[in-house]
This record gives C-alpha cells, structure tokens and sequence, in this order.
C-alpha cells in the first residue's frame, strides 16, 4: 500500500499557552501496529485527538486513511474507529442495545445493525452477557464491548488510547487478544500506552514522545540496543565491596557505572559484551570481591524510555539530533 | 481465549457510507439519540417511576400538609392555587434530568465517541432534547392526573387550558438548553446536587407556591420578575383559577407576553453558548 495510514507533519497544538504538541511529525505504514509511547503530559492523547478529529490542531498537517483531518473531518470519521481512554458506552444499556445503537449512528440499516451487532458480540466473547446493562461489565469486558463499538465499520485505522489502563492482568491480556486479531485483520493501529511491556508486545514500531514531539522512534529491538547497549550487571554479596565493584566494572565498560546500594548492584553500558564480562569477572576475582551474580543483559524498555525522557527534560537542545540519530 | 481475526476492507477512497450531513441523516440520527433515551427508561422503569411521582408528593404536601395555614389573595382554593405552579416546578426539575444525562455522557468519554462518528453532531443534543421533552410531557400529563384528582380544573375552556400547557412545554424548552449548557461545563454528573440545590430557591422565589403580594416588598419584586413566575401567573389567568389576577408589577400585569419573552430570551442565551461550549470541546 503507497500512503501510509497515518501522516502527521509538525502538529502543534497548544492549552492556555502551554504546547501539548510541538511539531509532532508520525508516519505509521498500512497494517501495522504502532505504538506512542510518553509520560503523562507528553501529547499522547492530544496527538490521539488531533488524529480522530476530536480536536484542532493549531499547526502542521494531518493525514488519516487519506484524507485530512481537518479539512476532511467527516470523511475521516467513517474510516477511523476510536477507544479512549474511558470506556465510553452507555453503562445502562446492554451490550447488543450498544452495539446496535452505535451501528445505527454509523447509518447501518435496522437489520444490518442487529446482524452487525451479534457478529460483533460472538466476536470479543460479549454473546452471554449481550443483554446485561454495560455497567455490570468487568473492566475487561467494558474495553471489549467499547473496541467492538469501534470496530462495528471495520474501520481501517483504529485509535486505542491507553486502552488497558486500570485493567487487572487477566482483563489486559484479553484486550491484547482483541488488539492482535485485528491487527492480524489488516487493521491500522494506532496505540497510546503508559506500558512498556505493552508496546512490547503489540507494536511494530514505537514512537518515544516528550514535551509534545516524537524523541526517539523505531522497533522495539532497536530502541533497545542502540539507545540503550547492553549492559553487565555485577551483584555483590557484602555492601562494602560495591564501591570496589563499580570501580572496576566502569574501568572494564570503559564507561561510567551506576549502583543500586539496595540491590547491591554495580551495573555500566558496554560495548564489546563478551569481552567485558570475562575482563570484570577476572578483574573483581584478582580483588577479591566476592560475587553473587554477573551477567550480560538488555535494557528493558523502560530503562530506555527513562533516559530518553530525563534527557528531553534536561537537555531540549539536543532532543533533535538524538531523534535523527535513531532513525538513520 | 483467541479472537478470530478480523477482515477490513481496503482503503478505498470512495465513501463506504454516506458522510455525516444532510437534514434526513440529521433527523435519523436524532431519532436512535432519542431512542437510546427510550431504552433507559425501559431499563430503569422503578427510577421513571419515582421521577414522575416526586412532584405529586409535593404536590400533597404543600397542598395538605401546609394549604390549611395558605391564604390565597382574591380568595379561592389553596390546592387549587398551586397546581399552575407545580406544573412550572415540574418542568424546572427537568433540568435535573437534562444536566445528568449530558455531563454523564460527556464525562464517560461517551460524547467523544459520539463526535469521533461520522453522525450529525447536531443530533447529539437534538435528541438528548427531544427525549427530555417527551418526559417532561409525561410528567405534566401526570401532574395533571393528580391536580384533577385533588379538585383542580380548568375554567376558561380547554383551548386555554392547552396555550397553558403550551406556555409551561415552552419554559421546558426554555431549560433544556440551560441543562445543557451546564452539564457541557460541568466536571461530572455528581455536580447535579448543585443544580438540585439552586432549583428549588429558584422554584420558590416565584408566585408558583405563594402570591409575592405576600412577601417583603423587594423579595415580592424579584419573585414576580423570575421567569417561572411570568409562566405561573399565565398559567392561572388561562386556566381561569385563584389567584390570577393577584399582579402588581408590570412583569405580573404583562405575564402572559413575559411567559413567551423569558423562555425565548433563556433560548437565545443558552442555545448559542451551549453550541459553543460544545464546539469548544475539540479545542
């Protein structure tokens, strides 16, 4: 497919003065999942708004299934679904009641609403529960019915808005289901999360934003290794040696150490993996410090997203060329 | 626990529906608003219930319980007296229903649902607007049930007898549009204690339950300038009851013109800011 679903070029947007997006560019090809990722307050949802009409931005451009979010709100709309970060149903409703109302408002006939509406409850597991009021709906349930709501057109890109907060475990993994079978369909996603594990898992590719722009960008993997490098963590048994250990894992790493007195850990980024494991093992034996544990692992993706977000904290300036540098 | 996986069509640059706009998907949009609005009551029938019954329990309190102490200027029946007013009173608590229903919708996120769909945004509030006054048209039939019970009636005909329900549907109208505009700018459904809470001053600072003949001179001025007065004093003058002609002001001597005036002026305020605020929502 040539266009890609979603194109956002330098959205600006601002609340009283203060920017919720500050030229905030996004490309997300056909069919794939993507994933924004930031802290409370970056722009998530404003980005989110911008995209599914809710909200004008205030500069830049945006393309959504091919058309404009401004200029073509309403032909955006009937190509677009959205899950917010409520789930917005009518709580006294039933399930089917829901559904077949939402159909109608997508001006479905009476009898393909009805034929829609089973379809879609047979679908997300709801068929049992379909003429039970929405607001005896477990938190999972609710986000079900509230994606099969977004889903009633088919619509070839879908907005799912930090879709599994507050959920219990059990709940998540249900509507990761949901989220995997459509995207397994063809569907364009577009997700906002708070969860790394959660961007993890579903997304193709992530967008790290901070102060209302993308900072960093790419697959999961790559996020990972080239923001972050591996990293050798030494465990020591006594506190007294972590001082010693950190020592010598940042002379081997080349690199400065960071310790964790609580977990009695002395950790650095490396670049050479094997080289510096076997250089630290030999090192903290000839000292004598006695070790609990060493090993080689990967940053979790939250390591990254708190490097990347304090370093747009502190350092705005250099935001820019850090983004160039992951996407080359 | 898998999901079969769903087929989408491909982007296609024709439209797969017709696009939110023209008046008949307008009027077929707020029709299903309307009816959603229905199925609540259907689902809720205990809680309709006790909606339409709270104002006969007034009714008979103010009428038994406190119309034996009541006299009403020019003479005439207490019970009698009051029933024009809790008609307006009855259309004012309505307010409390529109207020929920919008900042509970606006609230859960439902609203944004609704302006993300390609439905005619009018719809959303048309419909909201059309259910509430098929409720409060239930509620006035009910009120008349009980006003007739308790020997009410009207004396000037029933041509007069409907300009006067007419008048009080107007002032319903009228408070629609400032429920919605409050519920629009309020944070929650729970604020609705507060629109509660302002109701019934409002309700009673009017000639609806007592002649402001009766009240400290500045009070009785206020009371028979507030709109739900103007709506009251027509009322009786239509139905040909006590107290009618009970005026002083040039708001009381002119309450028939002012019972058309202040919903229409209610109107032209709210309507527009509420069609702004809700604009405003996607700033």
């Amino acid at each position: 497919m040539g266009e890609p679903a979603i194109a956002a070029e330098g959205l600006r947007k601002s609340y009283g003065g203060t920017a919720a997006l500050d030229g905030l560019d996004l490309e997300v090809p056909a069919g794939t999942v993507h994933g924004l990722l930031g802290p409370n307050g970056s722009g998530k949802t404003t980005t989110v708004r911008v995209l599914t009409t809710l909200a004008r931005p205030d500069g830049g451009r945006a393309r959504v299934a091919g058309h404009d979010v401004v200029r073509e709100a309403a032909r955006v709309r009937s190509r677009i679904g959205l899950v917010g970060q409520h789930a917005a149903v009518d709580e006294v409703l039933g399930g089917r009641q829901n559904l077949v109302m939402f159909g109608r408002l997508y001006h479905l006939g009476a009898r393909e609403a009805r034929r829609r509406a089973d379809e879609l409850l047979e679908r997300f597991r709801l068929g049992d529960a379909a003429d039970r009021p929405a607001g005896t709906y477990s938190g999972g349930m609710r986000r079900r019915l509230d994606l099969a709501a977004s889903m009633i057109l088919a619509p070839p890109v879908l907005f799912l808005d930090e879709p599994t907060t507050g959920l219990d475990p059990r709940s998540r993994a249900e509507v990761w289901d949901a989220v995997r079978a459509l995207a397994g369909g063809g569907t364009t996603v577009l997700l906002t999360t708070q969860y790394l594990d959660e961007a993890d898992r579903l997304a193709t590719a992530i967008s790290v934003i901070g102060r209302g722009r993308v900072i960093a960008e790419g697959t999961p993997e790559r996020l990972k290794s080239e923001l972050g490098g591996d990293r050798v963590d030494v465990v020591v048994r006594d506190a007294a040696d972590l001082p010693r250990a950190a020592e010598i894992v940042a002379r081997v790493a080349g690199t400065e150490a960071d310790t964790d007195p609580d977990a009695l850990r002395a950790g650095a980024r490396v670049a050479d993996r094997a080289g510096a494991l076997t250089a630290a093992v030999r090192e903290l034996d000839a000292a004598g410090v006695a070790v609990a544990d060493i090993g080689l692992r990967r940053p979790t993706l939250d390591e990254v997203f708190l490097h990347l977000t304090d370093e747009a904290r502190e350092e705005p300036a250099q935001k820019t060329q850090k983004t160039q540098e992951v996407r080359a | 626990m898998t999901i079969a996986p769903m087929t989408t069509p491909p982007m296609t640059s024709a439209d797969p529906i017709p696009p939110a706009g023209g008046i008949r998907w307008a009027a077929a949009d707020c029709w299903t608003m309307t009816r959603r609005a229905l199925a609540h009551w259907a689902r809720k029938p205990g809680e309709v219930a006790v909606g339409l019954l709270f104002p006969v329990m007034v009714v008979l309190m103010m009428g038994y319980l406190f119309g034996g102490q009541m006299d009403v200027p020019g003479g005439g029946d207490y019970r009698e007296f009051i029933m024009p007013g809790m008609f307006a009173l009855t259309m004012a608590f309505g307010i409390e229903t529109t207020f929920t229903a919008v900042a509970s919708d606006a609230a859960k996120g439902v609203t944004d649902r609704f302006r993300s769909m390609p439905m005619a945004s009018s719809a959303v509030v048309a419909g909201r607007g059309a259910a509430d006054m098929l409720h409060s048209v239930a509620a006035l039939a009910v009120m008349i049930v009980c006003g007739l019970a308790i020997g009410w009636r009207w004396h000037e005909g029933a041509g007069r007898a409907l300009a006067a329900f007419g008048l009080l549907l107007l002032l319903r109208f009228a408070l629609l549009w400032m429920g919605v505009y409050l519920g629009l700018v309020a944070k929650g459904p729970e604020s609705v204690a507060a629109v509660q809470i302002l109701v019934w001053p409002i309700g009673f600072l009017s000639s609806a339950m007592i002649a402001p003949s009766t009240m400290p001179g500045w009070l009785g001025a206020i009371a028979e300038w507030n709109p739900m007065s103007a709506t009251v004093t027509a009322c009786r003058d239509l139905f040909g009851g006590p107290g009618a002609a009970a005026g002083g002001s040039w708001a009381a001597e002119n309450a028939a013109l002012m019972a058309v005036v202040w919903p229409l002026l209610i109107v032209a305020v709210f309507l527009p800011l509420s069609v702004r605020r809700y604009r405003a929502l996607s700033r």
